[in-house]
């Protein structure tokens, strides 16, 4: 598909590579490519799910994106804009993205009221007038299912799932249009997640969000998400609306995915894959994903890596063998 | 022992020796430098002198009175100027990390491998003699602990989420430090700052001692004791009462300490439940 004019946020070959070891005089011994070249749009009022193994580079993504890791290569566009780490740009982009973190037991200051927590912000961002402050706050806590007289209560008073909402209405506070989710809902009760994923889901509809999901709990992604894209090793191997990517998956590393996906029924097919992801400092040549492959070839260890081929109605796939493979 | 007990004890020992610096004009029985009279020299204690007189014919128990004054001034004020310094730099070094995080662990090495006293012994040489001098060299030799204290808090506690959410709304690093870290970090800085406060309580003992805090007729414990030397055999008590001035006051600020922790530290208090 064409690169539709309404993307809210736009990667341009991102990439983000850590220097590792070396001493105070020798250089660095090696680099780590956490990103590696990420080409990504979110378009507005979309749900799109990132999903991968830990490791694969989604949390380096995420804090790229919020302009607290600075990227090797390429760039982050929000509203079509690119932004970098200049100060006033800082203040910009706390307004248009904001973040859900994944544990809400470490992610409340233990030593602030919920109303300070949600008071800073709004000051810092020129909400000053007392009566404004109130109403937003009063607004936000409505939002989020939490009544007016909770502000005055510290995170311990709170329970798990509470603490989530209010983890979403400080996201919500600055009234941003992109809200990153780093898993949010993997650290809560199963009783609770539904609700909060409800909660999302509704929020996207009256605010008019548009989501970025990271994930590995696929089941989640599968109910959440328009769009998804699969991360492996630094680099999307495949790309596509949630339907293809669920119904039709043309990598093997998602169809693994897929397959790993607890089922009650025992529908289960294809085959599970082994061993972990690869040492990011020693990538594998080729294809990153061919020591864990089932279907590897001789054509996927030779370098170089391969490209994002386009497989029509916005499905993209990284591998070789992607048309002799049977869909 | 019972959870509580070291914080009431220590507690209590500090508050009575508070009470007895401020209150010393109303407590004391004499003036402690003036009211010197040699037909009383020596004399051991009874129910004149509660706690005996010294070779100058005062009363002892006047001057221990009025030397809490300085132990406590010395005491509070140098460990607060402490607590300040570490704080600052260690906060910002474990926040800010790279060179300046260099920096400050290489100042603070140094500054644990230089013994502190003798730090404050060269400052103390270097200045004159006084209360100022004693407050500036006690308050500057001793931050190394709340320094490393201050950045390993601040380490663990830059990657928690809430710190990250600060970022990300768009808080200065300022801020950051002030609103998120360091209310955070607080309980371990508040004991170790109290222990070390018994710490300059004995370091300002020991350099009045050694005749470099301050100057004798003025009543601190440290010249007392100095002072008590030649007598320690013929008349004990002129060393044993700053002694044991100085004893309860440092035992009761690092049973205070001991307490704090318990309250402070959560981790203490869940392996006590």
């Amino acid at each position: 598909m064409s690169e539709a004019p309404n993307a809210l946020l736009k990667l341009e070959d991102l990439a983000v590579h850590f220097p590792v070891g070396g001493g105070l005089l020798g250089g660095p011994r090696g680099v780590v490519h956490a990103v590696d070249g990420i080409d990504l749009e979110l378009k507005h009022g979309e749900c799109l799910g990132l999903v991968g193994e830990s490791g694969c580079g989604k949390s380096t993504l995420a804090l790229s994106i919020l302009g607290l890791q600075a990227p090797t290569r390429g760039r982050v566009l929000l509203d079509g804009k690119a932004v970098d780490g200049a100060a006033g740009d800082r203040m910009a982009r706390a307004r248009t993205v904001q973040m859900v973190f994944q544990d809400p037991f470490s992610s409340l200051n233990p030593r602030q009221t919920v109303r300070r927590t949600l008071e800073t912000p709004l000051r810092l961002h020129g909400v000053k007038a007392k009566s404004e402050v109130e109403d937003r706050i009063a607004e936000i806590l409505g939002h989020v299912g939490l009544r007016p007289e909770h502000a005055e209560r510290y995170p311990h008073e709170f329970s798990g799932g509470q603490r989530q909402r209010i983890g979403i209405a400080r996201a919500l506070i600055l009234k941003p249009k992109i809200i990153l989710l780093d898993e949010p809902v993997s650290a809560l009760d199963v009783s609770i997640r539904a609700q909060i994923i409800n909660l999302l889901l509704e929020l996207k509809e009256t605010l008019g969000l548009s989501y970025l999901m990271i994930s590995h709990d696929l089941g989640v992604v599968e109910h959440m998400s328009d769009r998804v894209a699969v991360m492996y090793l630094g680099r999307i191997v495949e790309t596509g609306d949630w339907k293809s990517i669920f119904t039709n998956p043309r990598h093997p590393y998602t169809k693994a995915l897929i397959a790993a996906i607890p089922d009650p029924f025992g529908r289960a097919q294809g085959a599970k894959i082994f061993g972990e992801i690869p040492n990011p400092l020693d990538p594998p040549t080729g294809c990153g994903f061919h020591p864990r492959c089932p279907e590897a070839r001789d054509i996927c260890r030779r370098p170089p890596i391969p490209d994002l081929e386009d497989l029509g109605q916005g499905h993209s796939v990284r591998c070789r063998r992607v048309r002799e493979l049977a869909a | 022992m019972k959870f509580g007990t070291n914080l009431m004890l220590g507690g209590a020992l500090f508050a009575m020796v508070i009470i007895a610096g401020i209150f010393a004009p109303w407590l004391a029985h004499t003036d402690p430098v003036m009211a010197a009279d040699l037909m009383y020299a020596e004399e051991p204690p009874g129910s004149a002198f509660w706690f005996g007189t010294d070779a100058q014919g005062r009363d002892i128990y006047s001057r221990v009175l009025y030397g809490a004054r300085i132990s406590l001034t010395v005491g509070i004020v140098s460990q607060l100027i402490n607590t300040v310094i570490g704080v600052c730099l260690g906060l910002s070094a474990g926040y800010w990390g790279g060179w300046w995080d260099d920096f400050v662990n290489g100042l603070t090495n140094l500054m644990l491998a230089v013994p502190s006293l003798i730090f404050a012994l060269a400052i103390m040489a270097i200045l004159n003699p006084g209360l100022t001098s004693l407050l500036i060299a006690l308050g500057l030799t001793n931050w190394s602990f709340t320094c490393r204290i201050a950045r390993a808090s601040a380490l663990s506690l830059k990657s928690q989420g809430y710190v990250q959410a600060a970022k990300v709304l768009g808080y200065g690093d300022l801020r950051i430090m002030l609103t998120q870290l360091l209310p955070n970090m607080l309980g371990p800085i508040i004991v170790i700052g109290t222990l070390g406060m018994g710490g300059a309580v004995l370091a300002e003992a020991t350099l009045s001692f050694l005749g470099l805090g301050i100057r004798p007729p003025f009543p601190s414990w440290g010249s007392m004791l100095s002072d008590a030397r030649e007598q320690i055999t013929t008349a004990p008590w002129i060393s044993i009462f700053p002694g044991l001035a100085i004893f309860v006051t440092v035992l009761g600020l690092n049973l205070l300490g001991d307490g704090l922790r318990d309250i402070l530290d959560p981790h203490s208090r869940s392996r006590r439940a």
